[in-house]
């Protein structure tokens, strides 16, 4: 089964429930998809084991071959190209490594060489893996980073995915083609907009999901009634809790410091369990 | 010669835009004949590149300078490649900007002034 | 006219509540909500729509079937999987390079402009405001959030308005980049956990890259005295200016449930420290030039 957990607005603790719940269960592998700010190793904690690069194909033009026709400025939809004086000049952080060029070229110039831009590790933490990208500073498209780190999706094991915040292109590239997904929110103005806006994401990818409401009794009861209305359910509710507030900001795991979390979490997983075997 | 000055509006009274990719006209200037078009730049609203797509636009003109307030380094990329002279800083009226340029008053720029983005917020 | 970014790496650090309470304290200012994927700011200021626009972006593929012959170059031509066994296309993979369109021998694919979002004029209590909404699920947000800064810097300049303070987009990636690019002054606000000096760290590589100085807010700085330290120490080491710490207080959440910033709401240590990070940004602005 593959588990998401995102959430519309940062902060809520994503990362939190993907992490704990990651190591209650067994036979596990944790992938964090928010490539622009990883931050479950910073709680797990993994060896890590593997390393390697994520690289889009960028066009190099031959200028034996080439005759300043113009084609490959023509096709490129980014921008990425510009032909002057009858000379192609190549734009490599505006590339999409979409192949265009390359492949309309009449007189065959231009091949292509791989552009870094960003890294996977792989590693390992007692009986969870562990796997997250991490985008290059200063790159500007991480859905190639995110595609090729789901690639370690595992079926034989419970995969959790760490999504990234919002609503936009990154998030949907991490939670489509998921088994389910968790939205974590708070009982707040805030929390209600963007879990909404969440919620409209889920449903156009028609996953089945359900919230988490984190820091449950600051703020109103609006979020419960909402997700009554939406017949959404709530899996879950964890209370401001100074202790959670300090173990989570030492960069500790909830379910490590205490214990007494690890069968919350596996209830979850039940939970969410129960409720695909439903619509099965 | 032709000229293209990055400009807010679509006369010669309009004020240089600061901004060379992302500005709503180019007032293209003929300094021979006196003559001059004002065109929309297509360019303003790309997603990505503008600079880029500008400077081809530029260029396929067939334009001999470009005077800007800033101009960024893929712009100017572009702009050098195809050997078009460029002019940055400038500021003020088209028409005094102009006269400006027939004495002689702007030196040839060497170097991009901004980083790339630099017209997605500012210019000021 | 100085334009001040509030960012934050990570979500959930009281980006939105520092912008909204600098909003309220600010005098001639315009507010720009660039957090366009979560926009939250408005639940704060109520802002009162006076000029709605459609905002188009990018362009998604189309298979007109009837034109179809069903020959597969453009699933063979797409490296996105955009392309589906009926040769049709799932807009959500699709990146908009047109491959498929060029290569289409019967010119059966059109490649439509999205309509990604909306983007809104607005007065509310503190001024003018120019915010955004980015459809479900839309993408090329930093395109928006770079209309949404032009405009809000026209209204200011139009008024002769003395800031532009703008609340930024999460990440480091496009949308940030689009936020940051050209201010006066970048505020980063963190919180004394280690994702947020984690995230921290990854933004002020960012503002670096593009060569823009940065000041930091430590929020709820109380929570965790240890990190708290580590990230002063990490400030003065890497010479970045700390404008001032914020405690944890409850009062802030209420607020929020309340539709009101901070400042409206209470008076206390947290409306007292913000007032100070006010005025000491306001000094330093002003002295600059």
């Amino acid at each position: 089964m593959i588990i998401s957990v995102a959430s519309g607005k940062g902060g809520t603790g994503k990362t939190t429930v993907a992490v704990n719940l990651a190591l209650s269960l067994a036979n596990t592998r944790l992938i964090d998809c928010d490539v622009e700010e990883p931050n479950c190793h910073i709680f797990v904690k993994p060896d890590i084991e593997s390393r390697r690069k994520v690289s889009i194909p960028i066009p190099q033009v031959n200028d034996d071959k080439c005759d300043g026709c113009g084609r490959c400025q023509e096709v490129c939809a980014y921008n990425a190209i510009a032909v002057v004086n009858k000379k192609v000049i190549v734009f490599p952080e505006l590339c999409h490594g979409c192949g265009s060029c390359s492949y309309f070229c009449p007189l065959k110039a231009i091949d292509e060489k791989n552009k870094e831009i960003g890294i996977i590790e792989a590693g390992r933490k007692g009986g969870t893996d562990f796997v997250h990208g991490r985008l290059n500073i200063g790159m500007m498209m991480s859905p190639p980073v995110i595609r090729e780190v789901k690639k370690y999706i595992d079926k034989k094991k419970t995969v959790i995915i760490d999504a990234p915040p919002g609503t936009s292109c990154p998030v949907i590239t991490a939670i489509k083609d998921t088994d389910f997904i968790i939205l974590v929110t708070e009982p707040t103005p805030f929390g209600l907009n963007d879990l909404s806006l969440a919620i409209g994401v889920v449903k156009k990818l028609g996953i089945p999901s359900g919230v988490i409401i984190n820091r449950s009794d600051l703020g109103n009861k609006k979020v419960e009634n909402y997700c009554a209305e939406e017949n959404i359910p709530v899996l879950m509710k964890i209370p401001f809790d100074r202790r959670i507030a300090e173990i989570y900001s030492g960069g500790d795991v909830i379910v490590e410091v205490l214990p007494e979390y690890k069968n919350k979490f596996r209830d979850l997983y039940k939970k969410i369990e129960a409720i695909i075997n439903n619509k099965k | 010669m032709k000229i293209a000055i990055s400009s807010g509006g679509d006369t010669l009274r309009s004020e240089v835009d600061q901004r060379f990719a992302r500005c709503p006209y180019y007032i293209i200037y003929d300094t021979d004949s006196g003559d001059f078009e004002a065109v929309n730049n297509e360019s303003s609203t790309a997603g990505g590149g503008a600079g880029i797509q500008a400077a081809q636009k530029i260029s396929d003109k067939g334009i001999d300078a470009v005077i800007s307030g800033n101009i960024g380094p893929n712009a100017f990329r572009v702009l050098s490649a195809a050997s078009i002279k460029i002019y940055s800083g400038a500021s003020g009226i088209i028409k005094d900007v102009i006269d400006k340029f027939k004495k002689g008053e702007y030196k040839e720029t060497g170097s991009p002034d901004v980083n790339s983005h630099f017209g997605m917020g500012r210019g000021n | 006219m100085k334009q001040i970014v509030i960012i934050s790496g990570k979500g959930g650090t009281g980006k939105t509540v520092i912008t909204g309470s600098l909003a309220a304290m600010a005098k001639d200012k315009v507010i720009a909500d660039c957090d366009v994927d979560a926009a939250d700011l408005h639940l704060l200021l109520d802002p009162e729509i006076k000029k709605s626009h459609i905002f188009k972006s990018g362009f998604t593929a189309f298979t007109h079937k009837d034109k179809c012959i069903d020959c597969g170059i453009c699933k063979k031509v797409c490296r996105f999987d955009a392309v589906k066994d009926d040769f049709t296309i799932d807009p959500v993979s699709c990146e908009g390079c047109a491959f498929c369109s060029y290569a289409c021998p019967e010119n059966a694919i059109e490649m439509k402009e999205n309509i990604s979002g909306k983007w809104f004029v607005s007065e509310t209590r503190f001024g003018p405001m120019v915010h955004a909404r980015l459809g479900i699920a839309e993408e090329n947000s930093g395109k928006l959030v770079s209309l949404v800064r032009q405009k809000a810097k026209e209204i200011a300049e139009d008024r002769n308005y003395k800031w532009v303070i703008i609340d930024g987009s999460p990440g480091i990636g496009c949308p940030v980049i689009a936020s940051i690019t050209g201010v006066d002054c970048v505020v980063m606000v963190t919180e004394p956990t280690l994702s947020g000096l984690h995230d921290a760290k990854r933004l002020l590589d960012v503002t670096n890259h593009f060569n823009i100085e940065a000041r930091i807010i430590i929020n709820k700085y109380d929570l965790n005295p240890d990190v708290t330290g580590k990230i002063e120490k990490w400030s003065k080491d890497k010479n970045i200016e700390i404008l001032g710490k914020i405690e944890f207080n409850r009062s802030v959440v209420e607020s929020v449930v309340n539709g009101k910033t901070v400042i409206e709401y209470t008076n206390n240590k947290v409306t007292e420290q913000l007032g100070n990070i006010w005025k000491t940004l306001e000094r330093e602005l002003e002295e600059e030039k």
